[in-house]
Protein backbone atom coordinates (compact mmCIF):
# COMPACT_ATOMS: atom_id res chain seq x y z
CA UNK A 1 0.00 0.00 0.00
CA UNK A 2 2.71 2.43 1.33
CA UNK A 3 4.29 1.97 -2.44
CA UNK A 4 1.70 2.81 -4.01
CA UNK A 5 0.97 6.30 -2.54
CA UNK A 6 4.37 7.17 -3.34
CA UNK A 7 3.60 6.59 -7.40
CA UNK A 8 0.48 8.24 -6.77
CA UNK A 9 2.54 10.95 -4.88
CA UNK A 10 5.29 11.16 -7.92
CA UNK A 11 2.18 11.15 -10.86
CA UNK A 12 0.66 14.21 -9.14
CA UNK A 13 3.73 16.19 -8.85
CA UNK A 14 4.38 15.50 -12.72
CA UNK A 15 0.72 16.42 -13.26
CA UNK A 16 0.81 19.65 -10.96
CA UNK A 17 3.89 20.74 -12.98
CA UNK A 18 2.38 20.43 -16.08
CA UNK A 19 -0.73 21.87 -14.55
CA UNK A 20 1.48 25.37 -13.59
CA UNK A 21 2.98 25.41 -17.00
CA UNK A 22 0.48 28.13 -18.47
CA UNK A 23 1.49 30.24 -15.51
CA UNK A 24 5.21 30.17 -15.99
CA UNK A 25 4.83 30.50 -19.55
CA UNK A 26 3.42 33.76 -18.92
CA UNK A 27 5.99 34.93 -16.68
CA UNK A 28 8.95 33.95 -18.60
CA UNK A 29 7.65 35.46 -22.02
CA UNK A 30 7.00 38.68 -20.28
CA UNK A 31 10.67 39.15 -20.23
CA UNK A 32 10.72 38.68 -23.84
CA UNK A 33 10.90 41.32 -26.44
CA UNK A 34 7.66 41.55 -28.04
CA UNK A 35 8.82 39.88 -31.41
CA UNK A 36 9.85 37.01 -29.68
CA UNK A 37 6.66 35.97 -28.30
CA UNK A 38 4.53 34.51 -30.62
CA UNK A 39 7.46 33.43 -33.08
CA UNK A 40 9.15 31.38 -29.94
CA UNK A 41 7.05 30.97 -27.08
CA UNK A 42 8.65 28.23 -25.51
CA UNK A 43 11.99 29.51 -25.72
CA UNK A 44 13.71 30.90 -22.79
CA UNK A 45 14.65 34.71 -22.90
CA UNK A 46 18.53 34.89 -24.41
CA UNK A 47 20.38 38.12 -25.20
CA UNK A 48 19.05 38.26 -28.49
CA UNK A 49 15.36 38.23 -26.61
CA UNK A 50 15.84 39.30 -23.83
CA UNK A 51 13.89 42.33 -22.41
CA UNK A 52 14.47 43.23 -19.22
CA UNK A 53 11.65 45.09 -17.68
CA UNK A 54 10.78 47.10 -20.62
CA UNK A 55 7.14 45.00 -21.03
CA UNK A 56 6.17 46.03 -17.84
CA UNK A 57 6.88 49.91 -17.59
CA UNK A 58 5.36 49.89 -21.56
CA UNK A 59 2.01 48.15 -20.05
CA UNK A 60 1.50 49.74 -16.97
CA UNK A 61 1.89 53.03 -19.18
CA UNK A 62 -0.40 51.80 -21.36
CA UNK A 63 -3.54 50.68 -19.48
CA UNK A 64 -2.58 53.12 -16.17
CA UNK A 65 -2.13 49.84 -14.50
CA UNK A 66 -1.85 51.42 -11.06
CA UNK A 67 -4.96 53.21 -11.14
CA UNK A 68 -6.58 50.05 -12.44
CA UNK A 69 -5.77 48.37 -9.31
CA UNK A 70 -6.84 51.06 -6.96
CA UNK A 71 -10.18 51.49 -8.56
CA UNK A 72 -10.56 47.73 -8.80
CA UNK A 73 -9.51 47.20 -4.85
CA UNK A 74 -12.27 50.21 -3.92
CA UNK A 75 -15.02 48.72 -6.32
CA UNK A 76 -14.25 45.02 -4.65
CA UNK A 77 -13.75 46.14 -0.88
CA UNK A 78 -16.98 48.73 -0.55
CA UNK A 79 -18.75 46.06 -2.92
CA UNK A 80 -18.17 43.41 -0.38
CA UNK A 81 -18.43 45.25 2.49
CA UNK A 82 -21.67 46.63 1.74
CA UNK A 83 -23.01 43.33 0.41
CA UNK A 84 -21.93 41.40 3.71
CA UNK A 85 -23.67 44.26 5.70
CA UNK A 86 -26.78 44.86 4.08
CA UNK A 87 -27.62 41.26 2.83
CA UNK A 88 -26.91 39.87 6.53
CA UNK A 89 -29.31 41.78 7.56
CA UNK A 90 -32.00 41.27 5.29
CA UNK A 91 -31.62 37.64 5.22
CA UNK A 92 -32.14 37.54 9.35
CA UNK A 93 -34.96 39.86 8.73
CA UNK A 94 -36.60 37.55 5.84
CA UNK A 95 -36.04 34.06 8.27
CA UNK A 96 -37.22 35.65 11.42
CA UNK A 97 -40.45 37.45 10.15
CA UNK A 98 -42.36 34.78 8.09
CA UNK A 99 -44.72 37.21 6.02
CA UNK A 100 -45.98 36.87 2.85
CA UNK A 101 -43.73 39.66 1.61
CA UNK A 102 -41.22 38.46 2.90
CA UNK A 103 -41.14 34.87 1.11
CA UNK A 104 -42.10 36.52 -2.22
CA UNK A 105 -39.11 38.93 -1.82
CA UNK A 106 -36.39 35.78 -0.84
CA UNK A 107 -38.46 33.76 -4.20
CA UNK A 108 -36.95 37.02 -6.43
CA UNK A 109 -33.63 36.82 -4.52
CA UNK A 110 -33.65 32.91 -5.77
CA UNK A 111 -34.92 33.93 -9.43
CA UNK A 112 -31.97 36.43 -9.53
CA UNK A 113 -29.65 33.66 -8.74
CA UNK A 114 -29.98 32.35 -12.07
CA UNK A 115 -30.66 35.01 -14.47
CA UNK A 116 -27.91 35.19 -17.06
CA UNK A 117 -26.47 39.06 -16.63
CA UNK A 118 -26.82 39.41 -20.67
CA UNK A 119 -30.73 39.32 -19.76
CA UNK A 120 -30.48 42.72 -17.84
CA UNK A 121 -27.23 43.56 -19.11
CA UNK A 122 -28.22 46.70 -21.72
CA UNK A 123 -31.23 48.01 -19.38
CA UNK A 124 -29.11 48.05 -16.46
CA UNK A 125 -25.86 49.92 -17.83
CA UNK A 126 -28.95 52.53 -19.82
CA UNK A 127 -30.66 52.48 -16.20
CA UNK A 128 -26.65 53.01 -14.06
CA UNK A 129 -26.08 55.97 -16.62
CA UNK A 130 -29.20 57.60 -15.83
CA UNK A 131 -28.77 57.35 -12.12
CA UNK A 132 -25.17 58.87 -11.89
CA UNK A 133 -24.01 55.06 -10.75
CA UNK A 134 -21.23 55.14 -13.12
CA UNK A 135 -18.60 56.12 -10.67
CA UNK A 136 -16.74 53.20 -8.60
CA UNK A 137 -19.24 54.22 -5.51
CA UNK A 138 -22.27 54.30 -7.52
CA UNK A 139 -21.04 50.52 -9.00
CA UNK A 140 -21.73 49.50 -5.22
CA UNK A 141 -25.10 49.75 -5.33
CA UNK A 142 -25.31 47.72 -8.31
CA UNK A 143 -23.08 45.07 -6.95
CA UNK A 144 -25.35 44.42 -4.19
CA UNK A 145 -28.40 44.37 -5.95
CA UNK A 146 -27.24 41.99 -8.67
CA UNK A 147 -25.19 39.59 -5.75
CA UNK A 148 -27.97 39.94 -3.06
CA UNK A 149 -29.81 36.59 -4.40
CA UNK A 150 -26.71 34.33 -3.83
CA UNK A 151 -25.87 36.34 0.10
CA UNK A 152 -29.12 36.32 1.07
CA UNK A 153 -29.56 32.42 -0.28
CA UNK A 154 -26.61 31.36 1.92
CA UNK A 155 -27.51 33.39 5.27
CA UNK A 156 -31.34 32.72 5.33
CA UNK A 157 -30.00 28.97 4.24
CA UNK A 158 -27.96 29.77 7.96
CA UNK A 159 -30.39 31.49 10.36
CA UNK A 160 -33.05 29.07 9.32
CA UNK A 161 -30.88 26.33 10.92
CA UNK A 162 -30.40 28.44 14.16
CA UNK A 163 -32.72 28.25 16.89
CA UNK A 164 -34.57 31.71 17.61
CA UNK A 165 -34.98 31.09 21.25
CA UNK A 166 -32.08 33.81 22.60
CA UNK A 167 -33.39 36.72 19.86
CA UNK A 168 -36.68 35.73 21.18
CA UNK A 169 -36.07 36.34 25.11
CA UNK A 170 -33.54 39.58 24.27
CA UNK A 171 -36.34 41.45 22.36
CA UNK A 172 -38.92 40.68 25.34
CA UNK A 173 -36.76 41.97 27.60
CA UNK A 174 -36.94 45.12 25.69
CA UNK A 175 -33.78 44.30 23.67
CA UNK A 176 -33.23 46.92 20.17
CA UNK A 177 -33.84 44.88 17.23
CA UNK A 178 -30.65 46.14 16.03
CA UNK A 179 -28.70 45.85 18.71
CA UNK A 180 -29.57 42.30 18.79
CA UNK A 181 -28.56 42.19 15.52
CA UNK A 182 -25.21 43.51 15.99
CA UNK A 183 -24.27 42.00 19.37
CA UNK A 184 -25.87 38.51 18.97
CA UNK A 185 -27.13 37.51 15.75
CA UNK A 186 -23.21 39.01 13.56
CA UNK A 187 -20.90 37.49 15.69
CA UNK A 188 -23.38 33.55 15.24
CA UNK A 189 -23.33 34.66 11.60
CA UNK A 190 -19.76 34.53 10.91
CA UNK A 191 -18.47 31.66 9.07
CA UNK A 192 -21.58 32.22 6.20
CA UNK A 193 -19.90 35.99 6.22
CA UNK A 194 -16.40 34.55 5.05
CA UNK A 195 -17.76 31.91 2.35
CA UNK A 196 -20.28 34.93 1.15
CA UNK A 197 -17.13 37.45 1.47
CA UNK A 198 -14.45 34.82 -0.15
CA UNK A 199 -17.31 34.22 -3.52
CA UNK A 200 -18.44 37.93 -4.28
CA UNK A 201 -14.83 38.84 -4.21
CA UNK A 202 -13.62 36.10 -6.59
CA UNK A 203 -16.49 37.41 -8.26
CA UNK A 204 -16.81 41.19 -8.45
CA UNK A 205 -12.55 40.96 -8.52
CA UNK A 206 -12.40 39.38 -12.24
CA UNK A 207 -16.00 40.98 -12.89
CA UNK A 208 -15.31 42.16 -16.22
CA UNK A 209 -18.52 43.25 -18.65
CA UNK A 210 -20.59 44.81 -15.62
CA UNK A 211 -17.83 47.59 -14.97
CA UNK A 212 -17.05 48.03 -18.78
CA UNK A 213 -20.76 48.75 -19.12
CA UNK A 214 -21.19 50.73 -16.34
CA UNK A 215 -18.21 52.82 -15.43
CA UNK A 216 -17.18 55.56 -17.57
CA UNK A 217 -14.32 54.19 -18.90
CA UNK A 218 -12.58 57.72 -19.53
CA UNK A 219 -12.32 58.12 -15.86
CA UNK A 220 -12.30 54.24 -14.30
CA UNK A 221 -10.93 50.90 -15.60
CA UNK A 222 -10.77 47.88 -13.45
CA UNK A 223 -8.01 45.26 -14.27
CA UNK A 224 -9.64 42.97 -16.32
CA UNK A 225 -10.96 46.11 -18.46
CA UNK A 226 -7.56 47.39 -18.24
CA UNK A 227 -5.83 44.05 -19.27
CA UNK A 228 -8.31 43.96 -22.83
CA UNK A 229 -8.40 46.99 -23.12
CA UNK A 230 -4.69 46.18 -24.39
CA UNK A 231 -6.23 44.50 -27.77
CA UNK A 232 -6.41 48.02 -29.37
CA UNK A 233 -9.51 49.21 -32.07
CA UNK A 234 -7.66 47.66 -34.48
CA UNK A 235 -7.13 43.68 -33.46
CA UNK A 236 -3.42 44.58 -33.10
CA UNK A 237 -1.95 43.90 -29.31
CA UNK A 238 1.02 44.71 -27.81
CA UNK A 239 1.98 41.28 -26.92
CA UNK A 240 4.98 42.31 -24.67
CA UNK A 241 2.93 44.55 -22.51
CA UNK A 242 0.19 42.03 -22.45
CA UNK A 243 2.39 39.32 -20.41
CA UNK A 244 3.59 41.88 -18.33
CA UNK A 245 0.14 43.09 -17.50
CA UNK A 246 -1.30 39.04 -17.29
CA UNK A 247 1.49 38.55 -14.38
CA UNK A 248 0.84 41.62 -12.39
CA UNK A 249 -3.08 40.85 -12.99
CA UNK A 250 -1.62 36.64 -11.09
CA UNK A 251 0.14 38.43 -8.62
CA UNK A 252 -2.15 39.44 -6.10
CA UNK A 253 -4.68 37.10 -6.64
CA UNK A 254 -1.75 34.04 -5.88
CA UNK A 255 -0.78 36.05 -2.77
CA UNK A 256 -4.37 36.52 -1.44
CA UNK A 257 -4.98 32.80 -2.50
CA UNK A 258 -2.14 31.90 -0.67
CA UNK A 259 -3.25 33.70 2.66
CA UNK A 260 -6.66 32.60 3.01
CA UNK A 261 -6.59 29.39 1.02
CA UNK A 262 -8.04 27.26 4.42
CA UNK A 263 -11.32 30.33 4.02
CA UNK A 264 -11.03 29.62 0.72
CA UNK A 265 -11.69 26.22 0.19
CA UNK A 266 -14.00 26.11 3.23
CA UNK A 267 -16.05 28.85 1.29
CA UNK A 268 -16.23 27.35 -1.85
CA UNK A 269 -17.40 24.26 -0.23
CA UNK A 270 -20.11 25.63 2.35
CA UNK A 271 -21.22 27.73 -1.17
CA UNK A 272 -21.78 24.62 -3.06
CA UNK A 273 -23.11 22.09 -0.31
CA UNK A 274 -26.34 24.69 -0.07
CA UNK A 275 -26.14 25.84 -3.79
CA UNK B 1 -41.48 37.73 17.81
CA UNK B 2 -42.71 38.44 14.20
CA UNK B 3 -44.71 41.67 15.54
CA UNK B 4 -41.99 43.70 17.62
CA UNK B 5 -39.25 42.67 14.38
CA UNK B 6 -41.89 43.95 11.49
CA UNK B 7 -41.96 47.68 11.87
CA UNK B 8 -38.09 47.44 11.71
CA UNK B 9 -38.37 46.62 8.37
CA UNK B 10 -36.86 49.96 6.02
CA UNK B 11 -33.58 49.15 8.24
CA UNK B 12 -33.23 45.62 7.77
CA UNK B 13 -34.63 44.84 4.04
CA UNK B 14 -34.97 48.48 2.51
CA UNK B 15 -31.32 49.23 1.72
CA UNK B 16 -31.07 45.33 -0.03
CA UNK B 17 -34.44 45.64 -1.86
CA UNK B 18 -33.69 49.18 -3.43
CA UNK B 19 -30.43 48.09 -4.48
CA UNK B 20 -32.07 44.89 -5.60
CA UNK B 21 -35.00 47.23 -7.40
CA UNK B 22 -31.79 49.32 -9.53
CA UNK B 23 -29.48 46.48 -9.99
CA UNK B 24 -32.05 43.47 -10.89
CA UNK B 25 -36.00 43.98 -11.22
CA UNK B 26 -36.53 47.15 -12.85
CA UNK B 27 -33.83 46.23 -15.82
CA UNK B 28 -35.54 42.50 -15.65
CA UNK B 29 -38.95 43.98 -16.22
CA UNK B 30 -37.70 46.57 -18.98
CA UNK B 31 -35.08 43.59 -20.59
CA UNK B 32 -38.50 41.89 -21.11
CA UNK B 33 -40.93 44.31 -21.86
CA UNK B 34 -38.21 45.92 -24.84
CA UNK B 35 -37.87 41.87 -26.09
CA UNK B 36 -41.07 43.09 -27.99
CA UNK B 37 -39.90 46.78 -29.30
CA UNK B 38 -38.11 48.57 -31.43
CA UNK B 39 -35.75 50.78 -30.07
CA UNK B 40 -32.09 52.15 -29.63
CA UNK B 41 -32.63 53.70 -26.00
CA UNK B 42 -34.66 53.24 -23.09
CA UNK B 43 -36.87 56.25 -24.10
CA UNK B 44 -37.78 55.59 -28.16
CA UNK B 45 -39.60 51.85 -27.22
CA UNK B 46 -42.35 51.32 -29.57
CA UNK B 47 -43.90 47.63 -29.35
CA UNK B 48 -43.54 45.22 -32.47
CA UNK B 49 -45.16 42.20 -30.81
CA UNK B 50 -42.86 39.21 -31.64
CA UNK B 51 -40.99 41.02 -34.58
CA UNK B 52 -37.62 40.92 -32.88
CA UNK B 53 -38.14 37.09 -32.52
CA UNK B 54 -38.30 36.02 -35.20
CA UNK B 55 -35.45 38.73 -36.25
CA UNK B 56 -32.93 36.71 -34.14
CA UNK B 57 -34.07 33.45 -35.49
CA UNK B 58 -34.39 34.25 -38.98
CA UNK B 59 -30.97 35.91 -39.29
CA UNK B 60 -29.48 35.17 -43.06
CA UNK B 61 -26.00 34.91 -41.39
CA UNK B 62 -27.96 32.34 -38.91
CA UNK B 63 -25.32 33.20 -36.26
CA UNK B 64 -27.76 33.07 -33.56
CA UNK B 65 -29.12 29.57 -34.41
CA UNK B 66 -25.66 28.71 -34.58
CA UNK B 67 -24.68 30.09 -31.14
CA UNK B 68 -27.53 28.14 -29.59
CA UNK B 69 -25.95 24.80 -30.63
CA UNK B 70 -22.24 25.46 -30.12
CA UNK B 71 -23.14 26.45 -26.84
CA UNK B 72 -25.51 23.99 -26.28
CA UNK B 73 -22.57 21.64 -27.23
CA UNK B 74 -19.73 23.11 -25.41
CA UNK B 75 -21.89 23.05 -22.51
CA UNK B 76 -22.65 19.38 -22.56
CA UNK B 77 -19.17 18.39 -23.72
CA UNK B 78 -17.39 20.54 -20.86
CA UNK B 79 -19.67 19.38 -18.24
CA UNK B 80 -18.93 15.13 -19.25
CA UNK B 81 -15.63 16.02 -19.11
CA UNK B 82 -14.86 18.32 -16.02
CA UNK B 83 -17.11 16.32 -14.03
CA UNK B 84 -15.27 12.65 -15.09
CA UNK B 85 -12.07 14.42 -14.44
CA UNK B 86 -12.74 15.97 -11.00
CA UNK B 87 -14.31 12.98 -9.56
CA UNK B 88 -11.28 11.65 -10.55
CA UNK B 89 -8.82 13.29 -9.26
CA UNK B 90 -10.72 13.71 -6.04
CA UNK B 91 -11.06 10.27 -5.46
CA UNK B 92 -7.41 9.73 -6.14
CA UNK B 93 -6.45 13.06 -3.69
CA UNK B 94 -9.28 11.21 -0.81
CA UNK B 95 -6.11 8.36 -0.82
CA UNK B 96 -4.12 10.33 1.57
CA UNK B 97 -0.61 10.17 0.28
CA UNK B 98 1.73 12.54 1.14
CA UNK B 99 1.29 15.98 -0.60
CA UNK B 100 -2.04 15.85 -1.26
CA UNK B 101 -3.05 18.90 0.42
CA UNK B 102 -0.32 20.69 -2.22
CA UNK B 103 -1.74 19.38 -4.72
CA UNK B 104 -5.33 20.15 -3.92
CA UNK B 105 -4.26 23.75 -3.69
CA UNK B 106 -2.52 23.86 -6.75
CA UNK B 107 -5.62 21.98 -9.06
CA UNK B 108 -7.76 25.01 -7.03
CA UNK B 109 -5.65 27.90 -7.71
CA UNK B 110 -6.62 28.77 -11.85
CA UNK B 111 -10.68 29.57 -10.40
CA UNK B 112 -9.30 32.75 -8.95
CA UNK B 113 -8.03 34.07 -11.72
CA UNK B 114 -10.41 36.00 -13.84
CA UNK B 115 -11.75 34.96 -17.44
CA UNK B 116 -10.31 37.75 -19.27
CA UNK B 117 -6.75 37.20 -17.79
CA UNK B 118 -7.43 33.49 -18.60
CA UNK B 119 -8.35 33.76 -22.35
CA UNK B 120 -4.87 35.75 -23.10
CA UNK B 121 -2.80 33.90 -21.38
CA UNK B 122 -4.07 30.39 -23.04
CA UNK B 123 -4.12 31.97 -26.38
CA UNK B 124 -0.48 32.83 -26.02
CA UNK B 125 0.23 28.80 -25.38
CA UNK B 126 -2.34 27.17 -27.66
CA UNK B 127 -0.76 29.72 -30.48
CA UNK B 128 2.30 28.84 -30.02
CA UNK B 129 1.68 24.94 -30.60
CA UNK B 130 -0.77 25.71 -33.01
CA UNK B 131 1.93 27.39 -34.73
CA UNK B 132 3.57 24.26 -35.81
CA UNK B 133 0.83 23.08 -37.96
CA UNK B 134 0.24 26.48 -39.53
CA UNK B 135 -2.71 27.04 -37.37
CA UNK B 136 -4.08 29.28 -34.92
CA UNK B 137 -7.08 29.18 -32.72
CA UNK B 138 -9.21 31.40 -35.05
CA UNK B 139 -8.08 28.87 -38.26
CA UNK B 140 -11.22 27.40 -37.43
CA UNK B 141 -14.57 27.74 -34.97
CA UNK B 142 -13.16 24.20 -33.96
CA UNK B 143 -10.22 25.47 -32.82
CA UNK B 144 -11.83 27.75 -30.98
CA UNK B 145 -14.13 25.33 -29.27
CA UNK B 146 -11.27 22.72 -28.09
CA UNK B 147 -9.20 25.74 -27.19
CA UNK B 148 -11.96 26.97 -24.95
CA UNK B 149 -12.85 23.72 -23.55
CA UNK B 150 -8.92 23.39 -22.54
CA UNK B 151 -9.02 26.76 -20.41
CA UNK B 152 -12.42 26.00 -19.29
CA UNK B 153 -11.16 22.33 -17.98
CA UNK B 154 -7.62 23.92 -16.02
CA UNK B 155 -10.29 26.47 -14.44
CA UNK B 156 -12.77 25.05 -13.46
CA UNK B 157 -11.19 21.44 -12.61
CA UNK B 158 -10.57 22.31 -9.00
CA UNK B 159 -13.74 23.89 -7.90
CA UNK B 160 -15.12 20.85 -9.02
CA UNK B 161 -12.81 18.69 -7.19
CA UNK B 162 -12.99 20.75 -4.16
CA UNK B 163 -17.31 19.76 -4.17
CA UNK B 164 -16.60 16.04 -4.92
CA UNK B 165 -13.66 15.95 -2.07
CA UNK B 166 -16.27 17.73 0.93
CA UNK B 167 -19.08 14.91 -0.95
CA UNK B 168 -16.15 12.13 -0.43
CA UNK B 169 -15.42 13.04 3.15
CA UNK B 170 -19.36 12.92 4.01
CA UNK B 171 -19.68 9.32 2.99
CA UNK B 172 -18.75 7.23 6.60
CA UNK B 173 -15.85 4.79 6.47
CA UNK B 174 -18.19 1.73 7.75
CA UNK B 175 -20.33 1.94 4.70
CA UNK B 176 -17.43 1.26 2.79
CA UNK B 177 -15.91 -1.00 4.94
CA UNK B 178 -19.50 -3.28 5.25
CA UNK B 179 -18.94 -3.48 1.28
CA UNK B 180 -15.49 -4.62 1.37
CA UNK B 181 -16.61 -7.54 4.74
CA UNK B 182 -19.55 -8.36 2.05
CA UNK B 183 -17.27 -9.38 -0.86
CA UNK B 184 -18.02 -6.22 -3.32
CA UNK B 185 -15.01 -5.31 -5.75
CA UNK B 186 -13.52 -2.12 -5.93
CA UNK B 187 -15.54 -1.35 -8.76
CA UNK B 188 -19.16 -2.74 -7.45
CA UNK B 189 -18.28 -0.27 -4.38
CA UNK B 190 -17.44 2.73 -6.63
CA UNK B 191 -20.64 1.85 -8.79
CA UNK B 192 -23.11 0.30 -6.18
CA UNK B 193 -21.73 2.54 -2.66
CA UNK B 194 -19.95 5.42 -3.27
CA UNK B 195 -21.44 6.51 -6.33
CA UNK B 196 -24.79 6.59 -5.25
CA UNK B 197 -24.11 7.99 -1.78
CA UNK B 198 -22.01 11.01 -4.06
CA UNK B 199 -25.01 12.13 -6.34
CA UNK B 200 -25.83 15.53 -3.97
CA UNK B 201 -22.35 16.49 -5.47
CA UNK B 202 -22.96 15.18 -8.75
CA UNK B 203 -26.08 17.47 -9.17
CA UNK B 204 -24.07 20.38 -7.83
CA UNK B 205 -21.10 19.72 -9.95
CA UNK B 206 -23.27 18.93 -12.80
CA UNK B 207 -25.49 21.68 -12.55
CA UNK B 208 -22.55 24.33 -12.26
CA UNK B 209 -20.58 23.62 -15.18
CA UNK B 210 -23.41 23.30 -17.02
CA UNK B 211 -24.72 26.76 -15.78
CA UNK B 212 -21.17 27.84 -16.30
CA UNK B 213 -20.39 26.38 -19.89
CA UNK B 214 -24.27 28.40 -20.81
CA UNK B 215 -23.21 31.48 -19.65
CA UNK B 216 -19.03 31.72 -20.65
CA UNK B 217 -18.17 35.18 -22.11
CA UNK B 218 -15.21 36.81 -20.48
CA UNK B 219 -12.83 33.51 -22.19
CA UNK B 220 -14.31 33.55 -25.30
CA UNK B 221 -14.34 37.38 -25.62
CA UNK B 222 -10.63 37.02 -24.36
CA UNK B 223 -9.30 34.13 -26.34
CA UNK B 224 -10.71 34.00 -29.90
CA UNK B 225 -13.36 36.99 -29.50
CA UNK B 226 -15.60 34.59 -31.90
CA UNK B 227 -13.43 34.50 -34.95
CA UNK B 228 -13.53 33.12 -37.37
CA UNK B 229 -16.59 35.53 -38.56
CA UNK B 230 -18.60 34.87 -35.72
CA UNK B 231 -18.39 31.32 -35.84
CA UNK B 232 -16.84 30.83 -32.04
CA UNK B 233 -18.98 32.62 -30.60
CA UNK B 234 -20.93 30.92 -27.75
CA UNK B 235 -24.32 32.79 -26.78
CA UNK B 236 -23.30 35.65 -24.04
CA UNK B 237 -20.78 37.01 -26.67
CA UNK B 238 -23.19 36.61 -29.62
CA UNK B 239 -26.01 38.46 -27.35
CA UNK B 240 -23.38 41.34 -26.57
CA UNK B 241 -21.93 42.19 -30.15
CA UNK B 242 -25.62 41.90 -32.01
CA UNK B 243 -26.05 45.09 -29.02
CA UNK B 244 -22.69 47.06 -29.68
CA UNK B 245 -22.00 45.88 -33.30
CA UNK B 246 -24.94 46.31 -34.84
CA UNK B 247 -26.75 48.69 -35.40
CA UNK B 248 -30.42 48.86 -35.62
CA UNK B 249 -30.62 44.70 -33.80
CA UNK B 250 -31.46 46.38 -29.81
CA UNK B 251 -34.66 44.63 -29.88
CA UNK B 252 -33.21 41.50 -31.49
CA UNK B 253 -30.48 41.39 -29.02
CA UNK B 254 -32.85 41.58 -26.11
CA UNK B 255 -35.03 38.65 -27.62
CA UNK B 256 -32.23 36.54 -27.70
CA UNK B 257 -31.33 37.27 -23.73
CA UNK B 258 -34.90 36.45 -23.14
CA UNK B 259 -34.53 33.23 -24.98
CA UNK B 260 -30.95 33.02 -23.26
CA UNK B 261 -32.45 33.38 -19.79
CA UNK B 262 -35.43 30.92 -20.23
CA UNK B 263 -32.45 28.32 -20.99
CA UNK B 264 -30.62 28.95 -18.13
CA UNK B 265 -34.07 28.77 -15.93
CA UNK B 266 -35.13 25.73 -17.36
CA UNK B 267 -31.69 24.13 -16.17
CA UNK B 268 -31.98 25.37 -13.14
CA UNK B 269 -35.19 24.45 -12.46
CA UNK B 270 -34.66 21.27 -13.78
CA UNK B 271 -31.85 20.74 -11.39
CA UNK B 272 -34.32 22.12 -8.45
CA UNK B 273 -36.51 19.35 -9.41
CA UNK B 274 -33.68 16.18 -9.83
CA UNK B 275 -32.40 17.43 -5.89
CA UNK B 276 -35.96 17.64 -4.30
CA UNK B 277 -36.53 14.16 -5.78
CA UNK B 278 -33.28 12.51 -4.83
CA UNK B 279 -34.24 13.85 -1.06
CA UNK B 280 -37.23 12.90 -1.41
CA UNK B 281 -36.24 9.23 -2.29
CA UNK B 282 -32.82 9.19 0.30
Amino acid sequence: MKKGFSWLTALFTAVSAVYLYPLALVAVNSFKKKAYISRQPFSLPNAQTFAGFANYQKGVELTHFLSAVLTSLLITVCSVALILLCTSMCAWFISRVRSRMMHGLYLLFLFSMVVPFQMVMFTLSRLANLLGLNTPLGIVIIYLGFGAGLSVFLFTGFVNACPAAVEESALIDGCNPLRLFFAIVLPILRPTAVSVGILQTMWIWNDYLLPYLVLDLKRFRTIPIAVQYLRGGYGSVDMGAMMAMLVLAIIPIVVFYLLCQKYIVSGVMAGAIKG
Amino acid sequence: MERSLKRWWPLFVLPTALAFLVGFLIPFGMGLYLSFCDFTTLSDAVYVSVANYIKAFSDASGEFVHALWYTALFAVVSTAIINVLALGVALLLTRGFPGTNAFRTVFFLPNLIGGIVLGWLWQVLLNGVLARWNATLVTSEWYGFWGLLLVVCWQQLGYMMIIYISGLTTIPEEVMEAAAIDGASARQAFWHVRLPMLMPSVTICTFLTLTNGFKLFDQNLALTNGMPGNRSQLLALNIYTTFYGRTGWAGAGQAKAVVFCLIVVSIALLQLRLTRSQEASG
